[in-house]
């Protein structure tokens, strides 16, 4: 039985339980963390990075099948799914790792087991259903992630009905799949099926692919996703999933009532997210939970004296780099209240700069709000595009399908929000992500020297297409 | 290398201050920890102490400057080796012998190159693109927005809740009257004072409570408790101090300050002590009081007003209470009103106690009453509450031993 006082303990080592464990550590505190199952949470382990993997997977597989595009000969392509899958859990371990070095180099405690609040101050930990640990701490940062959203006739059974779990380490590669939910989930695994020839159909409640992304781009990526032949129904819902010995028959209703049914191997289940609420002693203690997440203020504190929340399971976006940002800010505010003079200008995080990026084929980000957004809250806008069609690099790339928007403010000149589709876009968003934070206006944007020949000029281009100044379209 | 000496910012607000005095001429060895200098800020004079080794090689500041901007160069030690040729790559306005130019071996150091952060009086003004073309269109002066970006960057949402005040009348007042003056020039303090009592009178509303607190008790026990050994001296004030930290924790309302669109709440009783000092007055901070015995507060609070006459409090020694006491009973004052040291919420002016009749049951008896009165910033607490909290005052005082509960 271990049994140790800490000044901050973390419950969960995902981006944000082991973010905020580093910068604690680094401010001084003596730090431990609890995890229940591998260092780096859902995002390192079951999100993030093991899609990317087999998004990569895919992206080179395109671009074999494509060789002759590119003057290259490339026979007899195929691929080996059970490969395919080796990389991607090779890579999450080989990160999982690097963490536990980080907790190492960081002198961070890690407790491996099942951290569950006895009362504020006080943790007790468990495994394998037995005790293993009470661990006491001033602060308690409960940062235990969240899980794919099920319901009633929405139930994966990991065989033939899937979550994104069972997706990243498949059973067998389906012929014919069904996903239903489009968000960034949702499309990322239809995009990658596709890649690999499965018959995809994509059912989505709204009425666009991506619904949180502007109306424009949405619209633009689920024109490119038809013409990849991804087959997608907007406006309906999947009512009743019929189990067969090796299929599934799903009921698709439109909202007009109309429902037909469709055959499919296998089922992705991506209708959103819930928190990881349960059997951590949070009601017991006070803390406050609505709709599956807790409910926190600006700086993550639950409202019960010592703990605190971040990331997943204080709601969304369920984004890493948002639970990892709110990691350092937590835990800085801890050190701020108990006097650090270090701490200057701590902020709450700004949730209108927080970007977003989907990594199907094209890609797909963004940062602040859609246009739609923008008129809605009372702002008059100037609206800027640039297609990828006028960007040499995209054409020298082979990667003509794009789009790059900007919307500002009329008045201000403030960049509102910024759009994204088309080939790497997720890794140039960070360009607009600054733009915002430092609160430039469309004038030091179009002062910035953009480098020929990059994607990136894109950027420029649509900033001056919203002043009417576009050179090359 | 030469060390150049800069005026140091000794509080959070420092912008300037005074030279009041050198300790060490040129020539004179210095090590790491020798006084220097005597400085006068805004809040107190303070000593400013060597943290390298030397020979003060020259002053540039003379003794009795004042307004000395933070980051000027005051002075320059020489290192241990080193002549007072090594001055000469020093460049000052005041420099006597002949400036050699020479070539480009040694940096030269501008005149008043600022170390700390430039002050706002002319330097430039950090503020985002976005937050100056909004302050523009609003007609606002960037320079009178406070930032709360980065580094004090003014932002975007600074500009946008910044509320455009009729600037607080610099109190250039004309004077006015036929006998014969001499005029004093107001000392940093005197300056301070009237800033923020002004602005505490102008901006927070102000109510009074008065009540009559009966001492009897509390004079027995003073009297027992003081008689019992020579290694305290237990003051009436240091009872009120108790009193009101545990009355602070007992109706937590009372302990908060108004933050324009958030109120705090604090869990500690700062008890903020006003010293009358040579020139103004002092509010060193008991932090923590309701935690603290009457012994300790009592040595505390002898040691700070020592420190404070002797003007050698520091800045952490008197920023921050969360509630202040003003005693002006042992001046012979019946009862007074107190203003309200701004942000804190409330402020306790305690009378003089004295031998009053009060009527018991029926019957004329004399008591010791001490008459207080609390002054409350309605924003924050209401009467309810600001009587809540005198009542609790109230209690302990008259029944002293429930401050031991």
């Amino acid at each position: 039985m271990i049994k140790e006082k800490f000044d901050i303990v973390v419950l969960g080592g995902g981006p944000g339980g082991y973010v905020a464990a580093i910068r604690a550590a680094q401010l001084g505190f003596k730090v431990a963390v609890i995890e229940r199952e591998n260092l780096g949470g859902i995002c390192l382990n079951w999100g993030c990075i093991p899609t990317k993997a087999l998004l990569r997977s895919a992206e080179v597989f395109h671009n074999m099948k494509h060789a002759a595009d590119y003057g290259l000969i490339a026979e007899n392509l195929g691929f080996d799914l059970d490969k395919v899958v080796q990389r991607s859990r090779g890579i999450a371990a080989q990160l999982s790792g690097g963490i536990a070095h980080l907790m190492k180099k960081n002198k961070i405690t890690v407790i491996e087991g099942e951290g569950k609040l006895v009362k504020s101050g006080h943790l007790a930990v468990s495994k394998d259903g037995k005790k293993i640990a009470d661990v006491m701490a001033d602060d308690i940062i409960l940062a235990t992630g969240a899980r794919a959203r099920e319901l009633p006739h929405l139930k994966a059974d990991g065989n033939l009905i899937w979550t994104y779990r069972h997706a990243l380490v498949p059973n067998v590669m389906p012929k014919k799949l069904l996903v239903i939910g489009s968000g960034a989930i949702g499309i990322e695994f239809a995009s990658f099926y596709n890649e690999l020839g499965a018959d995809v159909t994509v059912v989505e409640m709204m009425d666009r692919v991506l619904p949180v992304e502007d109306e424009e781009i949405s619209a633009f990526a689920q024109k490119s996703f038809k013409a990849q032949g991804l087959k997608i129904i907007t406006s309906a819902s999947v009512t009743k999933l019929d189990k067969k010995k090796n299929t599934v028959i799903c009921t698709v209703e439109d909202n007009k009532g109309k429902a037909r049914t469709i055959e499919v191997d296998r089922v992705i289940v991506a209708i959103g997210i819930t928190g990881n609420v349960e059997n951590i002693g949070l009601e017991e203690n006070g803390v406050k939970i609505d709709r599956g997440h807790i409910i926190a203020d600006e700086w993550g504190h639950t409202g019960v004296r010592g703990i605190h929340a971040i990331g997943d399971l204080t709601g969304p976006p369920w984004l890493a780099h948002k639970a990892s940002h709110e990691g350092v800010i937590v835990i800085e505010k801890i050190a701020l209240d108990r006097g650090n003079k270090e701490i200057k200008d701590l902020h709450p995080i700004d949730k209108g700069n927080i970007p977003g990026c989907t990594y199907c084929r094209p890609q797909v980000a963004s940062v602040g709000m859609t246009e739609k957004a923008a008129r809605d809250k009372g702002h008059k806008v100037r609206v800027g595009r640039f297609p990828f069609m006028g960007n040499g690099k995209a054409i020298a790339l082979g990667e003509a399908e794009g789009l790059v928007k900007t919307v500002f403010d009329a008045k201000t000149g403030e960049l509102l929000g910024a759009h994204m589709v088309g080939a790497e876009v997720t890794e140039m968003i960070q360009g607009y992500t600054i733009a915002r934070t430092l609160e430039t206006t469309e004038a030091e944007l179009m002062h910035t020297v953009f480098p020929h020949p990059t994607l990136s000029e894109m950027m420029h281009e649509s900033v001056l297409d919203a002043y009417g100044k576009v050179i090359h379209f | 290398m030469a060390i150049e000496i800069f005026m140091p910012a000794l509080s959070p607000t420092m912008e300037s201050g005074n030279l009041v005095k050198w300790f060490v001429k040129e020539g004179d060895s210095v090590e790491s920890g020798t006084i220097l200098a005597e400085i006068e800020t805004d809040k107190a004079t303070m000593e400013y102490e060597s943290i390298d080794d030397g020979i003060m090689g020259k002053i540039i500041v003379a003794e009795g400057a004042e307004n000395v901007a933070v980051g000027t160069l005051i002075a320059v030690l020489l290192e241990e080796g080193e002549d007072a040729s090594a001055l000469e790559n020093i460049s000052t306005s005041k420099a006597e012998a002949p400036v050699v130019v020479k070539a480009e071996t040694a940096p030269v150091i501008a005149e008043t190159a600022p170390a700390g952060p430039v002050a706002s009086t002319g330097g430039r003004v950090f503020s985002s693109p976005l937050a100056r073309r909004i302050a523009a269109q609003k007609g606002y002066d960037i320079a009178d927005i406070n930032g709360s970006g980065p580094h004090g960057r003014v932002i975007k949402r600074d500009v946008e809740s910044h509320k455009p005040s009729v600037k607080t009348a610099q109190i250039a007042l004309s004077l006015d009257g036929d006998a014969p003056y001499t005029e004093i020039k107001l000392s940093n303090m005197r300056k301070t004072i009237a800033r923020r009592l002004t602005e505490s009178k102008q901006t927070v509303p102000h109510f009074y409570l008065g009540i009559d607190i009966e001492l009897d008790n509390l004079m027995a026990a003073r009297k027992k408790l003081n008689s019992m050994s020579d290694e305290y001296k237990i003051s009436v004030n240091d009872f009120i101090i108790r009193a009101c930290a545990l009355a602070l924790k007992k109706v937590p309302a009372a302990n908060v300050q108004f933050g324009g669109d958030v109120m705090r709440h604090y869990d500690r009783s700062d008890v903020s002590v006003a010293v009358a000092i040579e020139g103004g007055l002092v509010t060193p901070v008991i932090r923590g009081a309701e935690q603290k015995g009457l012994r300790q507060i009592s040595e505390e609070t002898k040691a700070l007003a020592k420190k404070a006459r002797d003007g050698k409090l520091m800045p952490e020694d008197y920023t921050g209470g969360t509630f202040s006491i003003s005693n002006l009973g042992m001046m012979g004052i019946k009862q007074f009103q107190a203003v309200i040291n701004p942000p804190q919420a409330s402020i306790l002016a305690v009378g003089g106690g004295e031998q009053r009749v009060v009527v018991k049951d029926g019957v004329m008896t004399p008591a010791m009453i001490m008459s207080v009165n609390l002054a409350c910033d309605h924003r924050a607490i209401d009467g309810a509450v600001g009587a809540e909290f005198l009542g609790a005052i109230k209690t302990f005082l008259e029944h002293p031993s429930t401050m031991l509960l």
